[in-house]
């Protein structure tokens, strides 16, 4: 049947898209599961990422995976320095501040990135040919794979982190209750910058990977995903690891149905309606707990 | 009682003042065309400030999809205008009213929730607004709407803003706004002191969209064609920074923070990521090293020796 | 002695948080005029029952009736504009306010000018609002705090915080006035002073009092009767002296507290 055919093939398409939003969402849900920000900068982190893989592949002539890795370890630095220069400084200010903040690092990122690489978007080069497979009349194409290969590799080894090792555990210690863990001897300021940096790197790699997959990138690149992205994050509940996974794979799922049967244009009100309809059904999301505000 | 009639008054003359000023500067030809469209963006864009503020500032619920509003008030007010060619002033009142009404449907739901969800709420439903009005066909698309009458000119924009203003001052300093003002202080406190604050909420945030539907209006009539691209968040972002720029909670800070950035806007009118590499700059130094802004919670007609100067032009009786 | 009608009347009042019974079968009255004392040890749940008085927590079971009508799912300002006002045990100020502004918020439920008025400046507008300042004034001089009118609310001593709470929360002009640990951080210089104040007002303006207190002082000096709650139940009810010498009470506050 041409409709069903149609459907599954949104659906891999919305996969593959899905999975990019729930790296960079991962990211974001790290962040404010920690110091309750909204990190609006978070989706030029991504931007960046993109710029640095597309730089690694083309300028230094390295393979797709080393460009990769690279762009992940330099944006994850860059994470951490933004993080120390403008969001440590005010820890214990108004909320307000820092989101407005946090808005500031975003536009200096995006202005910045096209005071130095133009505004013109960038035609990321072809690293994968044009393989596809064909799987009983679907078609799955090299980039998809490339995105579900590393999607999945990344995620397997953040819960490695998260679950296993001593990082993760203060990680999870400092985001259930900060001045606790503190007292307990955990330095939660090394804990922020850490987690700064592998959620930035998700972004990167997330960004590396929607140039290979769209194959092109611009300066302002990372608004709509980063937006989106938190979406998928409020979606799965925010501050819950899995829930940005799964909130960002459903968010992908539903965009792509969009575009796929009605009209591209409204992709981008879907994400917002569903942002909006979360926050008022059940505002801490599909996983999240309620909680009762203490007068 | 009388003093602060008469210092309305006081300040009502010396607004119509400058209005004569300038006015006859500009027919007297001694402004030019790029001074002139940007004289009438800054009362514009005073107008989008103090309406923002009263919903940021006074009220404290922050909210960055302002440009939604004002898109509604531009497309309601050029449909009138130009294919039911009703009156200027009804076009400007219809769009401050579907904009009204339509920020009272958006408030009701949204206004539930807190600081940065909301923040995300509004940005997104500001959003959907401008994909909304690129998806009707009647208003021109994502094209945009074309052959708007020049209607708009110092005059009405000016005009407005004065309104605006003593609208917006005169609401803050009554029970009415000391209810925003005291959600925006302690939300549990102003409730159990008999503020129903899901109305105060909703009324500030109806009133400020209202305003930015007029604003939309005599933004539109300035120009040939509007296009949904005017009313992005980054147009959002813009009010946003005047408003915090100049102080979340004064009147004085909007119109400042207006002039400002609409002087910035212009002379760097040709180094479009210069400009807003200092606006990030300029907001993140503002909030290590003067969160409040410049006014804080400030009016210039509190300071003593405006005060005083004022009081004895209104003749204060002490 | 059970009045045929009390101002304020609950019935079996339980609320649950989680799997944690904060209150529990919670029943009592106070008659009008009367001055109630509600003391136990932290946590016993008495805070709880000022928010479920209040409405900001809704009963899980139970109910509270004001005048004998049922009050329980409206909203706090609804309660409070039917004649309840309260003080907050953690201050909660509208602090960055001046002092005069944070009382004069509190008239806001009984300010009759619409918003026209306002707009315009006109009408009842200008009469309004020189009584609400006159009073506002009154009320702070009972307080001793006419003196800092203008000063910003947070920069007050703590003691005067504490008074302001109280003057904001008499500003709504309630039947009932519901105080929690007025006294708390005070000397015992200020906390006399304010066991005078909360008298006095009471006499003035013809109120009920509820008050939440750890200062035995305060609360055995100026109560006329006393509940005592632990772990969210009512242990004891009776008149300072007999509360005094309740084996249960002296039991649960051994140790914690010395009942002097
Ligand atoms: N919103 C809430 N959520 C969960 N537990 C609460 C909440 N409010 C109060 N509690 C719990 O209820 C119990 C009673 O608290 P409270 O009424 O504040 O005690 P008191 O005022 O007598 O010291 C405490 O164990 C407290 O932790
Ligand atoms: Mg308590």
């Amino acid at each position: 049947m041409d409709f069903v055919h149609q459907l599954i093939q949104q659906l891999i398409n919305g996969v593959s898209l899905g999975s990019i939003y729930a790296l960079i969402a991962l990211g974001y849900t790290m962040i404010y599961g920690i110091i309750k920000l909204i990190n609006f900068a978070h989706g030029d982190i991504y931007m960046v990422g993109a710029y640095l893989g597309f730089f690694g592949v083309t300028a230094a002539g390295l393979p797709i995976l080393p460009a990769l890795l690279i762009s992940m370890f330099v944006t994850g630095l860059l994470g951490m320095v933004v993080e120390k220069l403008a969001y440590k400084p005010l820890r214990h200010a108004p909320r307000i501040s820092i989101l407005i903040t946090a808005i500031g690092v975003s536009f200096f990122l995006e202005y910045t990135g096209m005071y130095f690489v133009t505004p013109t978007p960038r035609t990321f080069p072809d690293v994968i040919g044009n393989i596809s497979f064909n799987a009983g009349g679907f078609i799955i194409n090299g980039q998809q794979v490339l995105i579900f290969a590393i999607t999945i590799i990344l995620m397997a080894l953040l819960t490695y982190i998260v679950q296993k090792t001593k990082l993760g555990k203060a990680m999870r210690a400092a985001s259930f209750d900060t001045e606790t863990a503190q007292l307990m001897g955990i330095d939660a300021d090394r804990v922020i910058s850490m987690t700064f940096f592998i959620g930035s790197s998700l972004a990167a790699a997330a960004g590396v990977l929607v140039g290979v997959y769209y194959n092109t990138i611009d300066p302002l690149m990372g608004i709509m995903p980063g937006l989106k992205a938190f979406v998928a994050a409020v979606l799965g509940g925010i501050g819950i690891l899995p829930g940005a996974v799964v909130g960002g794979i459903i968010l992908g799922v539903i965009e792509a149905l969009v575009a796929g049967f009605l009209s591209s244009t409204f992709r981008d009100a879907a994400a917002f309606a569903i942002l909006i309809l979360v926050l008022l059904i059940k505002p801490t999301g599909l996983f999240g707990k309620n909680t009762h505000e203490k007068v | 009682m009388n003093s602060v009639r008469r210092r309305d008054l006081t300040m009502l003359i010396i607004g119509l003042i400058i209005f004569g000023v300038i006015q006859g500067m500009i027919s007297g030809g001694m402004i030019g065309a790029f001074w002139q469209l940007n004289i009438i963006l800054i009362c514009v864009n005073v107008i989008m400030a103090v309406s923002l503020n009263l919903i940021n500032g006074y009220t404290g619920q922050f909210s960055i999809g302002h440009a939604g509003f004002m898109a509604v008030g531009s497309y309601v007010g050029v449909v009138a205008t130009t294919n039911f060619h009703l009156p200027f002033i009804v076009a400007l009142i219809l769009g401050a009213i579907c904009a009204g009404i339509l920020g009272f449907l958006i408030g009701l739901p949204t206004l539930r929730l807190r600081g940065d969800y909301l923040a995300i709420a509004t940005l997104g439903l500001g959003e959907i607004i401008r994909i909304v009005i690129m998806n009707i066909e009647y208003v021109g698309g994502a094209a945009g709407f074309k052959g708007i009458p020049h209607l708009t000119n110092f005059a009405w924009v000016y005009g407005a803003m004065l309104i605006t203003l003593f609208f917006i001052k005169n609401f803050v300093n009554s029970s009415h706004g000391r209810a925003c003002i005291a959600i925006r202080e302690n939300e549990i406190a102003a409730e159990a002191m008999g503020v129903n604050t899901t109305k105060y909420k909703v009324m500030a945030f109806t009133i400020g969209a209202a305003f930015a539907g007029i604003a939309g209006g005599l933004f539109a009539h300035q120009f040939y064609l509007i296009s949904p691209n005017s009313f992005t968040f980054l147009a959002s972002f813009n009010y946003l920074i005047m408003v915090v720029l100049g102080g979340m909670g004064s009147i004085t800070g909007s119109i400042a923070g207006a002039f400002v950035v609409t002087f910035i806007s212009a002379a760097l009118a040709s180094f479009p990521e210069v400009r807003m590499i200092i606006y990030a700059l300029a907001l993140i130094l503002l909030m290590f090293y003067r969160p409040q802004g410049l006014f804080g919670y400030m009016e210039i007609t509190n300071f003593t020796p405006i005060k005083k100067v004022l009081d004895k032009i209104s003749g204060k009786e002490a | 002695m059970a009045e045929n009608k009390p101002l304020l009347k609950a019935e079996d009042v339980s609320e649950v948080f989680g799997g944690l019974k904060a209150v529990a079968d919670f029943n009592f009255y106070i008659n009008k005029g009367e001055l109630i004392g509600l003391i136990g040890p932290n946590g016993a749940g008495k805070t709880t029952i000022f928010n479920l008085i209040t409405g900001v927590y809704v009963p899980t079971t139970g109910d509270i009736q004001l005048d004998g009508e049922s009050i329980v799912g409206q909203k706090p300002y609804e309660i409070t504009q039917r004649g309840i006002a309260r003080t907050f045990q953690n201050i909660r100020l509208f602090s960055e306010l001046s002092v005069l502004d944070n009382v004069k918020i509190a008239y806001h439920c009984h300010v009759k000018y619409g918003l026209i008025e306002t707009v315009l400046r006109m009408g009842r507008y200008f009469t309004e609002e020189n009584e609400i300042t006159a009073e506002s004034l009154k009320l702070l001089k009972i307080f001793k705090l006419d003196e800092h009118a203008y000063e910003v609310a947070k920069n007050l001593p703590y003691g005067a915080q504490r008074r302001l709470e109280i003057a904001r929360a008499l500003a709504a002009k309630p039947k009932l006035l519901l105080l929690d640990e007025p006294a708390a951080g005070m000397n015992p210089q200020e906390t006399h002073e304010l066991m005078e104040m909360i008298r006095w007002i009471r006499k003035q303006f013809g109120l009920t009092v509820l008050l939440i207190e750890h200062d035995m002082s305060l609360v055995m000096g100026i109560c006329e009767r006393i509940y005592v709650l632990e772990y969210g139940m009512i242990i004891a009810e009776g008149t300072p002296a007999e509360i005094q010498n309740n084996p249960e009470v002296i039991r649960a506050y051994l140790g914690t507290e010395s009942m002097n």
